[in-house]
């Protein structure tokens, strides 16, 4: 069914969806609307959950995890400080492999403060172990919202989710957003099955210590179960397309990349507007396209190196700084060209810190400076500022 | 309903695991488990009992048990209690065994919001007045006067400075269904308290002190006799709070002298006479106080 929603409502209608059993969560800025309508669904009835109204975002995802270890579907959702907040939990719920499912507002991270959208928070929390997407509308928003648990809790992987949506761009942006009906979702995403829980008949000791000797190979396996989520990613998006008619593209979208000399990677809701540039500067004969990344974890190295192969240099556009670095993004992007034998300039572009517009002259710039040459990071818009 | 100890599980649901010889913490932990039984599911966080019970492939409990954050043993519970509930699983015993750290510092907020909920989960403090696990640190629940490795005590401060905060009494200003002290000295009514509580819906709390011989400076074979003598000298009570009273358990006719308590133990040794003086003043302060507000029962 057609209906008009914002990112949050779309992922809240979403996750209803997936009839999750235990949400915990705690409000902030701009996630706070998913929390009130599931908190409205859970109250007219058409969810049937138990809503636990934590005291903070720590004991959220703490609550999560004692919740997936009891062998329930979880959910929780945040943002920026909260995200931080709940950080030591994030290495726990992989470190356990618990398949919980969340919601991060990307939002700016203090000081100053600020609660507009950047990437920084989830992207300075990349190697906690969790799947990472990140999406670019509402209705990738919802439709990710059910693949999420899907691939998540997929036995091989069993490794928790992160779904990242970019802070009021597209968490508080109304579209028209295709509903499913809850019998494809049902057929979609099936019951939450798992041996990763308590048992009253065989008791378990869970989430314990593992020394020197076995704690690498706890650690080897988390990694190895995390790079699985590839093939499940691309089981989910088939299985999804079947059901719902909806196709996504595994873990980046490339648009007029074929025959491209310039390509600019990004992610999140600004590849929209990348992609419009690309048409306008196509139409003026510049060969250019767009590379949006949609899994940061597990993360693109082939898609990626695949895609800008046959390109003379590319430029990576992310909210995102590694501070005395460059943007973590770039970082794995260059890593992935290094590791195919691609030698072309590559540049990075830093914007949007704080939720800072960036402007159709800000990405057509990049293009031009990626086609002319540049420093290797650049704060774009800066002029007079620095 | 009262707990038989002759009759008590002859079951062990926490054994061969590394603690120190003469732990009263993993005696709280042991003694509680024989009354909740094998359908108990143990929360507990970084601290002693997780770090002496849970090195893989040595696995302690016999019970379903895990590790939680240091600041989550009352959250993870609250989610604990609520998937297995969603499972259709009713009868079983959410119960969470943090130290006084986890419970009076970085677990207090996590604690408070459960309360605040009335999760329905039992979260019992073992309290060893310091961090024992990580070598002896003061806490909030660290006594006036303690020595420990960050409070030492010398010429200029002689040990922690600050009383030990008043826990249970901030517990039952949540007006929780069910808090209650008790002391591994007096074991009978610890383990009716865990029983009773165990009947109790809502967040139920018990605060049991466990002495650490390690921490404390005493001999090994010493931890019950310390146990009963902190209650025996006033420098702890044996108490409820229950539909909104606190009862006083147990109101002694004559304590015993808190100078001998505090010089068994090298973490007192260094005491002044001024500094029992103190010990002794705030004690009769606080019995005076309970004396007149509580209701008693013996």
């Amino acid at each position: 069914m057609k209906q008009y929603l914002s990112g949050d409502e779309a992922f809240a209608a979403g996750i209803r969806l997936a009839r999750p059993e235990v949400i915990s969560a705690y409000p902030i800025t701009p996630q706070t609307i998913v929390v009130e309508r599931l908190s409205d669904m859970v109250e007219d009835g058409s969810l049937d959950a138990e809503f636990i109204h934590v005291e903070s975002e720590h004991s959220a995802l703490s609550c999560a995890i004692g919740a997936s270890a009891a062998g329930v579907r979880t959910f929780t959702a945040t943002s920026s400080q909260g995200l931080l907040y709940m950080a030591e939990g994030l290495v726990y719920a992989s470190g356990g492999r618990f398949p919980i499912v969340m919601m991060n507002a990307n939002r700016s991270t203090a000081l100053p403060w600020n609660i507009y959208g950047d990437q920084r928070d989830s992207l300075a929390l990349l190697d906690t172990g969790w799947i990472q997407a990140y999406a670019q509308d509402a209705q990738e928003a919802l439709d990710l919202a059910l693949m999420s648990y899907y691939i998540a809790e997929k036995e091989d992987v069993s490794t928790p989710f992160m779904v990242n949506l970019d802070g009021f761009i597209l968490t508080h942006t109304y579209e028209e957003v295709d509903v499913p009906e809850q019998a494809d979702a049902d057929a979609f995403l099936p019951r939450y099955e798992t041996e990763n829980c308590f048992d009253l008949e065989h008791p378990k000791n869970m989430a314990f210590s593992a020394g020197p000797d076995t704690n690498y190979i706890f650690k080897y396996k988390e990694h190895a179960a995390l790079l699985r989520a590839v093939p499940a990613i691309y089981e989910a998006e088939a299985r999804f397309a079947k059901i719902f008619g909806r196709r996504y593209t595994g873990l980046i979208e490339t648009y007029r990349t074929e025959d491209a000399d310039q390509i600019l990677i990004t992610l999140g809701t600004i590849a929209g507007l990348s992609r419009e540039i690309a048409d306008e500067l196509r139409a003026q004969g510049k060969k250019v396209g767009v590379v949006r990344i949609r899994y940061m974890r597990p993360f693109p190295t082939q898609e990626i190196a695949d895609a800008v192969k046959g390109a003379k240099a590319v430029a990576v556009l992310e909210k995102d700084i590694s501070f005395g670095a460059a943007g973590t993004v770039f970082t794995n992007v260059t890593s992935a060209l290094q590791a195919a034998g691609i030698g072309i300039p590559a540049y990075n572009f830093i914007g949007g810190l704080g939720g800072r517009n960036i402007s159709h002259k800000d990405i057509e710039q990049i293009f031009a400076l990626t086609e002319r040459g540049t420093e290797r990071v650049t704060f774009i818009g800066l002029e007079g500022e620095r | 309903m009262s707990v038989d100890v002759r009759k008590l599980d002859t079951n062990e649901y926490f054994y061969g695991h590394k603690a120190c010889a003469g732990c009263g913490g993993s005696l709280a932990v042991r003694a509680a488990l024989k009354v909740l039984g094998e359908r108990a599911v143990a929360v507990l966080p970084a601290g002693c009992m997780s770090a002496v019970g849970f090195n893989f492939p040595q696995l302690c409990f016999a019970n379903n048990a895990i590790i939680s954050m240091f600041a989550g043993t009352a959250s993870m519970l609250t989610g604990v209690e609520a998937g297995l509930r969603r499972r259709g699983i009713t009868d079983f015993h959410a119960v969470g065994f943090a130290g006084d750290g986890g419970t009076a510092d970085i677990g207090i907020q996590a604690l408070s919001g459960a309360i605040d909920r009335g999760d329905d989960i039992l979260y019992i403090c073992y309290d060893n007045e310091a961090y024992m696990n990580t070598g002896i640190q003061k806490s909030g629940l660290t006594p006036f006067g303690a020595k420990t490795t960050t409070t030492p005590a010398g010429a200029n401060i002689h040990g922690n400075l600050r009383p030990k905060k008043n826990l249970f009494e901030i517990v039952a200003a949540h007006d929780i269904p069910y808090a209650a002290t008790a002391t591994v000295g007096y074991l009978p009514d610890f383990l009716n308290k865990v029983e009773k509580a165990s009947h109790i819906k809502g967040t139920r709390f018990i605060h049991v002190i466990a002495p650490c011989p390690t921490g404390w400076g005493i001999p090994v074979s010493d931890t019950v006799e310390a146990a009963r003598e902190i209650a025996d000298c006033g420098l702890w009570y044996l108490a409820e709070y229950e539909n909104g009273e606190f009862t006083l358990n147990r109101d002694p006719k004559q304590f015993t002298s808190v100078e001998a308590y505090l010089k068994r133990q090298a973490r007192f040794k260094h005491l002044t006479d001024d500094d029992i003086r103190v010990i002794i003043d705030s004690r009769d302060k606080k019995w005076a106080k309970i004396r007149q507000n509580w209701k008693t029962k013996e």
